[in-house]
């Protein structure tokens, strides 16, 4: 369960500091679909970030599982990372040198999973996105939506309680984005895993049963409260 | 974390990148390639001068004529002597002093040896009886000079295994008489097989009687006396009984050198320490270029490779993941370059040792492999730490944002 208090997030920029969380509180159930909007520069990207615990809060609690991330080192919140988050970006981030199964094993290798395990899991991922014939092929060799699946894979591999997407879409075209979000979500139905979406997309993001709005770092409106 | 992955990551790293990790490595390569050098050179030297003096016995001295201020050396040199080194000088340290087991003098030269046809040039070695005992030389057939051969000059010639071999053949040269420098010498003995020593080749040596060596050379005095002190283990006594008892000959003039084995050891390792400095000099500059060359190369592939460590983190590696990943990377350069300069250094020393037939054969030692991949290993770590270290503190969203 995901619990945020009153954070807030200041980025300092010499003399200037830009706010771009406002003090947000959150409170997201386990196998929740959620989604959240906004206006460009609205703080979107930067929650994820602190769900995600790739930032950490300026002020403000977060627990994760009854666990206070906020106030967690960076190794302690790398391994939360790797046990409880997957992180799915609008850029893909794959490795351009590893084939589609090294990506996906990624996380098992910083898990400690052992070499033949890595393989096996990654290929069984690779199957629930429907790319297990794809496995050897580089990022390069593959199109966008599919480069997307392989990451999503990758987000899955470890069985995370938590599946991030920031703007998922923003780099396909509205046909593959809604397959992608249709995978999403069948994710979220068949495995309970929670799924926290970012979108400009309206259309898309109404299709979540809970939808957060975020204008200038506050939310604005939140339907699941 | 899986060591074997992360090498493989170093190695696929290092592929995509082979002519500037190439380029990377060259200053490790002539760093690792010196120090071979370095080591092998200086060890075959050591065989090469432990030989010589193993032949020689510990307790052997020599006097030169001449006095020189500087130690060790080989024989003549600048004379400013009045007296020169004779015979009788020979006999009296052998007569006075009891710390002294033998003295034999020594004139030395090159000369024709001619059996009918068959001719060869060789040292001449004039000498007397003393000089068997004084050298450990053994006689393999037929006798050595005797004190009566100097004294009545005769022309008698004891002679080296491949002089004999090579004037008679199979046939024995006892007795047989040959030509030295056109004077006629019957020969008496056989030297046995000793070989190298001391810069004389004893199989193809002439010995004849230090008297007619003195009349066919033309020379008034000795090239040198070889001395054997009586106590191996300290040669003091006997060095101030020489000096003494020259000294009181040569009208208490110090006009001549006393050089000991110690004396020559300490020569060669002043050639031998003065080599592996300069070695030594180059092998660390071009270690620390090298170095550099690892670090500036590291230092941008860790910022070319910002984005890659953005996702490693994002996905969970920790710190220390990041930091042993660049910093094997690191190390696999260096040892790609110090395997490389291992095979360079091995070859250009059996290349000199080829090339210059009496340089001492180098000797590659495991004990030179090792150091050699050692100091790449060093050298990789020691330059690597500061990138990885860069790479380990990137927070994880600025390296993802990176472009
Ligand atoms: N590293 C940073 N340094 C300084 N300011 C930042 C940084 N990251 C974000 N910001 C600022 O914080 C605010 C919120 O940014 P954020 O990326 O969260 O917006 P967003 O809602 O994701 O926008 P978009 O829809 O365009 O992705 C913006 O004003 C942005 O300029
Ligand atoms: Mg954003």
């Amino acid at each position: 369960m995901i619990e945020i208090e009153d954070v807030k997030k200041v980025y300092t920029m010499g003399a200037e500091k830009v706010h771009a969380l406002r003090g947000v509180s959150l409170t997201v159930e386990d196998g929740a679909h959620m989604s959240i909007v906004g206006p460009s520069g609205s703080g979107k990207s930067t929650l994820m970030n602190v769900i995600g615990c790739l930032d950490s809060p300026t002020s403000g609690t977060y627990r994760l599982d009854g666990e206070l991330v906020s106030e967690m080192g960076d190794d302690a919140l790398a391994t939360v990372r790797n046990r409880k988050i997957g992180f799915v970006f609008q850029t893909f981030n794959l490795l351009p040198r590893q084939s589609a199964v090294e990506n996906v094993a990624l996380p098992l290798l910083y898990a400690g999973t052992g070499r033949r395990e890595r393989k096996e899991r990654a290929l069984a991922a690779l199957s629930k996105v429907d790319l297990a014939n794809r496995a050897n092929h580089k990022p390069s060799e593959l199109s966008g939506g599919q480069r997307q699946r392989v990451a999503i894979a990758r987000a899955l591999v470890n069985n995370p309680s938590i599946l991030l997407a920031d703007e998922p879409t923003g780099n396909l075209d509205q046909e593959v984005g809604r397959e992608i979000i249709k995978l999403f979500e069948k994710l979220n139905a068949d495995s309970g895993v929670t799924l926290v979406l970012v979108t400009h997309d309206r259309a898309l993001a109404s299709t979540a049963p809970r939808q957060v709005e975020i204008v200038d770092g506050h939310i604005v409106s939140d339907t699941g409260r | 974390m899986d060591m074997l992955e992360q090498t493989q990551v170093a190695l696929d790293s290092i592929k995509s990148n082979k002519l500037r990790s190439f380029l990377t490595t060259l200053g490790v390569i002539i760093g690792v390639a010196s120090v071979i050098l370095l080591v092998s050179i200086g060890e075959g030297l050591k065989t090469y001068l432990t030989d010589i003096f193993a032949g020689m016995g510990s307790n052997l001295l020599f006097v030169t004529p001449g006095k020189r201020n500087t130690k060790g050396g080989g024989h003549g040199g600048a004379l400013s002597t009045v007296h020169k080194l004779t015979v009788d000088d020979a006999r009296a340290l052998g007569q006075r002093s009891y710390n002294i087991m033998g003295v034999a003098p020594r004139v030395v030269g090159g000369a024709a040896i001619e059996n009918g046809s068959l001719s060869r040039d060789s040292v001449v070695l004039g000498t007397d009886e003393q000089y068997l005992k004084v050298h450990n030389l053994k006689v393999a057939s037929g006798r050595f000079l005797l004190k009566e051969d100097s004294d009545g000059r005769r022309r008698v010639a004891v002679i080296g295994q491949t002089i004999a071999k090579e004037l008679f053949g199979d046939t024995s040269a006892l007795g047989r008489t040959v030509k030295v420098s056109d004077t006629r010498f019957r020969i008496v003995g056989i030297m046995r097989p000793k070989g190298q020593s001391l810069g004389i080749d004893y199989d193809e040596v002439v010995f004849i009687p230090v008297t007619c060596a003195l009349d066919m050379f033309n020379q008034e005095g000795l090239s040198s006396l070889s001395i054997k002190a009586a106590n191996p283990t300290n040669l003091q006594p006997a060095i101030s009984d020489i000096r003494q008892i020259l000294k009181h000959r040569h009208n208490n003039r110090e006009d001549f050198t006393i050089i000991s084995q110690a004396d020559l050891l300490a020569t060669a390792n002043r050639i031998t320490s003065t080599m592996t400095l300069v070695l030594l000099g180059i092998a660390s500059i071009s270690l620390l270029v090298g170095g550099i060359g690892i670090m500036n190369i590291m230092l941008v592939s860790v910022r070319e490779r910002t984005r890659e460590i953005g996702v490693r983190k994002a996905v969970g590696a920790r710190r220390m993941d990041i930091m042993i990943q660049f910093l094997i990377e690191s190390i696999v350069i260096s040892l790609i370059g110090g395997a490389i300069g291992l095979l360079l250094g091995a070859l250009i020393s059996l290349g000199i040792s080829s090339a210059v037939p009496e340089f001492p054969p180098p000797k590659i030692t495991l004990w030179a492999v090792m150091v050699a991949f050692g100091f790449s290993v060093a050298v990789g770590i020691f330059f690597g730490v500061a990138p990885a270290k860069k790479a380990a503190d990137l927070d994880p969203i600025s390296a993802l944002r990176y472009e």
